[in-house]
């Protein structure tokens, strides 16, 4: 499925910056753990963001979406309350003090036929506005798709690297190795 | 630490930039992600343009949250705990549409906000003020079946930070969104009408067009304002345009 829509008539409300603060807010109880550590086939998923200079951001937050292992697109409630059983597929991480995020999870399958990708997202204090990207598993022979073929030299930038604990994917905001962000139809830049 | 610099130096650039703007007869709706005035933005922008995706497989859906995950009483942030919060009681109500004016239905939406003293419940907030002992500052809501959310709370206050010397922000409250798509999940900031801090608060300034600055801003109701209770204020979301069609939300639970 691809995506098709008719053009947005309305203009959409502004993004601004997470702040600083959001610590006490967002964060909830099992927000990283997908599934219970532990878990048969459960793998982390983990990395560091830097900014511009390479130093790691001890305030950013990192959320990702994904599709299960067969490659379905769950559609079940329950992520703020985990149950241990029920996979919602949404995740929510803070940075710690190394700049790093930690995600507990599945590798999520192919969606109708697609790489496998998590969906990520990305906010920080001195972000000003969210940034999109993919986190995909790494290809293991398999083609590369329309969107990392059209990104060119750059795409190994969305594509995670299996570890000994599961996948690493490093975000780097600006400079050096900076990740590739997308931008969707309907957005503007700015 | 280094000396910080003052309201008139964050001023002239602001200026600058608002001066280039106007004169290139662009028009832009979203924040600027380079923009210096805000120091913290100078290591933490992309340097290279977005690449151009078309959303595929799992960036057509949304997260789903329900019944389950929110507490009906999480949307009053007056009764958190044993007693009153301190301040302006208030009601902050509004509607969450797609960018076709689609209700958002069933979403979650997650505000955080200070106190009335412009205090924050966070170890790394080291603003003087006092922390109110029956306030958290944390609320979160579904929407209803015609997009719309609706919290009790405290208006809150403006608060100091480093940016600069003498850097206010103009009170607001942080909004997280979701919608029927993962591409247009969204946080941004409500402000109050009329604040005098706009002209001089670099995180407000990034949305370089007034136009689409005035769209963070709440419009105050008399309507939703109850006699000898709270004040009421209206503030509406648009969401960037969903990409899946409606029906395919429907088994949305
Ligand atoms: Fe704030």
């Amino acid at each position: 499925m691809t995506a098709t829509s008719p053009a947005p008539t309305l203009t959409a409300t502004p993004g601004q910056t997470i702040g600083p603060f959001f610590h006490f807010a967002l964060p909830f109880d099992g927000d990283r753990d997908l599934v219970a550590p532990g878990t048969p086939g459960a793998l982390l998923l983990h990395g560091t963001v830097r900014d511009g200079d390479g130093a790691p951001i001890q305030d950013a937050l990192v959320e990702i979406w994904q599709a299960d292992p067969s490659g379905a697109v769950p559609r079940r409630t329950g992520s703020m309350r985990r149950d241990g059983f029920t996979f919602t597929g949404f995740g929510r991480s803070t940075t710690d003090i190394s700049g790093r995020y930690t995600f507990t999870t599945l590798a999520p399958g192919g969606v109708d036929g697609g790489l496998p990708f998590f969906g990520v997202t990305v906010f920080a204090r001195g972000l000003l506005n969210r940034l999109f990207t993919r986190a995909y598993l790494p290809l293991d022979g398999a083609e590369p798709d329309a969107l990392l073929t059209s990104v060119g030299e750059r795409a190994g930038t969305l594509l995670t690297e299996r570890d000994e604990t599961g996948l690493r994917f490093d975000i780097r905001l600006q400079g050096e190795g900076e990740t590739v962000f997308l931008t969707y139809p309907g957005h503007s830049a700015s | 630490m280094p000396e910080l610099e003052t309201q008139r130096q964050i001023d002239a650039e602001i200026a600058a930039t608002a001066h280039d703007y106007e004169q290139s007869g662009a028009e832009e709706t979203q924040p600027r992600l380079d923009y210096a005035p805000y120091r913290s933005s100078i290591l933490r922008h992309p340097t290279k343009d977005p690449h151009h995706a078309d959303p595929e497989g799992i960036e057509l859906w949304a997260p789903c949250f329900g019944e389950r995950d929110i507490d009906p009483l999480e949307a009053d942030l007056t009764i958190q705990r044993r007693g009153e919060p301190q301040g302006e009681k208030i009601v902050v109500t509004g509607r969450v549409v797609d960018g076709q004016g689609r209700p958002v239905r069933r979403q979650l939406v997650e505000i955080w906000q200070a106190n009335a003293g412009g205090r924050y419940i966070h170890k790394r907030d080291q603003h003087p003020a006092p922390i109110d002992p029956n306030f958290t500052g944390l609320g979160r809501c579904l929407t209803d079946d015609d997009g719309t959310y609706r919290f009790t709370t405290i208006k809150p206050g403006p608060y100091p930070w480093r940016n600069h010397l003498n850097a206010w922000r103009p009170a607001h409250i942080h909004f997280s969104l979701f919608g029927t798509d993962f591409t247009q999940r969204m946080i941004t900031q409500m402000y109050f009408p009329g604040d005098p801090l706009f002209a001089l608060d670099p995180i407000y300034q990034s949305i370089v067009d007034p136009k689409a600055r005035e769209r963070l801003v709440s419009t105050y109701d008399h309507d939703l304002t109850q006699p000898e209770v709270l004040m009421g204020y209206r503030w509406d979301i648009v969401l960037t345009g969903a990409h899946a069609t409606p029906l395919e939300q429907e088994d949305h639970q």
